[in-house]
């Protein structure tokens, strides 16, 4: 008992923290690609869809430092592709964009804060794995990324694909998946860990390191922010299926997630997000729509 | 805990990086802090001002703005390091000695004036008297806040494995936690037990030396 009530303490001591740390819904101005809120919607009594909707509220866990899926600026509401997706799962459940509650999640708090019910679904470029897949469960995937490699402009030390990792010093960030994939498969390989990709693209712009290694979208990103300093190799060698997190054993929620999203794949709403946020600031177009994995 | 465990060679050689990143940065902090120290009660104005400054611009820095100032503001005036851990010797240190500089000043005033004047009236200089009379005394007197600065030492060392690029014991954590999404709590959990095997005998070894060193007045 004793121990569960310092989990619970615990709990309680993230929950304040995050609280201070989540920003109040503000304005939603800018490129936004509006989604239409549906004035009544029904749903079956007791499933979560009831009662979010009878709320007329949710919790959304997102990234707040990944550019073009979830960023967000001082005193302001998170902005990209992954808060675009959650937007349109909301408002099919008819919350508009103003309720809902963005709480940042880090790579490390994903699982815990679903488990928890801090967050009533997590849209934070959350790659869809087994491992995972034991603790909650995944709607989607909505996008497939790719692990890539960003070099220094032109290329000199040849870099070609992760082959290159034992001979060069490469970097990503501390507890993400593409460190692990390195770690894994190139365990020599002189791997340099920060906190965020922004100063792994700092250490390389001093020649600290010789490559940042993570999801494309993101490097794509740094490139085009500056690409005088940066290239892209092109050439991905993983598949990322970016998942939606909803707690552990909810079935109907997740399915209803999953029909949210193919419907966008559909209409149009879900290229409309692309191109306003990940698309508008890498300049390519959307991709085709994933089709979703309903285990 | 299992992870924990299952990783153990990780574990160790996360927690013997934290060890010497932290003594290292302890020392150079007490080196550099009794110097500046030194230069606060010193007679030579310019002397006497560099300290205050350093202490009043460092203290009042936060300590990821100063990670972040070595790691990436250096190398832009050509300043560079030969590894990200002795960078991050450097920034702890850097931080850590305007702390220790206070302490050791404030142990400095503690010792009676009257030791300073005899010293001198026997005719010690200023850099004398305060190496071999009153730097010892003083020294003795701030052992409990010298000890409290070493256990938030090792917890700050904690941002250079967290946000810049060290392989320690809290890098460790965000990568066993990504590969262990069961365990998320069990492996922080460990992981801090991990930083209390160094900084619970650190306090107790403290109080020891404060009973072996006290001076009685």
């Amino acid at each position: 008992m004793r121990v569960r009530r310092l989990t619970a303490a615990l709990a309680a001591l993230g929950l304040v923290a995050l609280a201070a740390c989540s920003s109040e819904a503000g304005d939603t101005e800018g490129s936004d690609p509006s989604v239409e809120v549906p004035e009544e919607v029904e749903f079956e009594e007791g499933t979560t869809m009831a009662e979010l909707a009878e709320d007329g509220a949710m919790t959304v866990g997102t990234k707040f430092d990944q550019p073009g899926f979830g960023l967000i600026s001082p005193s302001d509401v998170p902005e990209g592709f992954d808060v675009e997706i959650a937007k349109i799962i909301a408002a099919n459940l008819g919350i508009a964009a103003e309720d809902i509650e963005w709480v940042e999640t880090v790579s490390a708090n994903r699982e815990p804060f679903l488990e928890q019910g801090r967050v009533d679904m997590v849209v934070a470029t959350y790659t869809i794995n087994d491992d995972r897949k034991e603790i909650i469960d995944f709607a989607g995937p909505y996008y497939v990324a790719g692990q890539d490699i960003m070099v220094e402009a032109g290329n000199p030390l040849g870099v070609e694909g992760p082959e290159s990792f034992t001979d060069i010093r490469v970097c990503s960030v501390n507890g993400s998946t593409p460190a692990g994939f390195v770690q894994e498969n190139y365990p020599d390989a002189d791997l340099t860990l920060f906190a965020e990709y922004s100063l792994c693209a700092e250490a390389l712009k001093n020649g600290q390191v010789d490559a940042v290694t993570t999801d494309n979208v993101i490097l794509t990103s740094f490139v085009s922010q500056d690409p005088d300093a940066f290239e892209l190799i092109g050439n991905p060698f993983t598949e990322e299926p970016y998942g939606i997190g909803v707690p552990k054993g909810d079935d109907e929620f997740r399915s209803f997630i999953n029909d949210v999203l193919e419907e966008s794949f559909e209409d149009g709403s879900w290229e409309a997000a692309w191109d306003a946020t990940a698309g508008a600031i890498t300049d390519t177009p959307a991709p085709e729509p994933p089709s979703v994995d309903r285990y | 805990m299992q992870a924990l465990l299952a990783n153990f060679d990780a574990l160790w050689s996360g927690f013997l990086t934290t060890l010497a990143m932290s003594v290292a940065a302890a020392i150079v902090a007490t080196v550099l802090g009794t110097v500046l120290a030194a230069f606060r009660v010193s007679p030579i104005p310019p002397l006497r001002a560099f300290g205050a400054i350093y202490v009043q611009l460092v203290r009042n820095t936060p300590l990821t703005a100063v990670f972040f100032l070595v790691i990436f503001g250096l190398p832009a005036v050509d300043v560079t390091f030969q590894s990200f851990f002795i960078a991050a010797v450097v920034a702890l240190s850097v931080y850590t000695a305007a702390f220790v500089c206070e302490v050791i000043r404030s142990g400095i005033n503690s010792v009676s004036a009257g030791q300073a004047e005899a010293a001198r009236a026997i005719g010690l200089t200023f850099g004398q008297s305060l190496r071999e009379v009153v730097l010892p005394q003083a020294f003795r007197t701030v052992v409990p806040p010298l000890g409290n600065l070493w256990i938030a030492l090792v917890k700050n060392s904690a941002i250079a494995g967290g946000a810049f690029a060290v392989a320690d014991l809290t890098q460790l954590a965000a990568n066993l936690a990504r590969d262990n999404p069961a365990e998320v709590l069990g492996v922080f959990g460990g992981i801090a037990l991990a930083y209390m095997v160094i900084t619970v005998p650190s306090g107790i070894a403290v109080g020891i030396i404060e009973r072996r060193t006290a001076i009685l007045r």
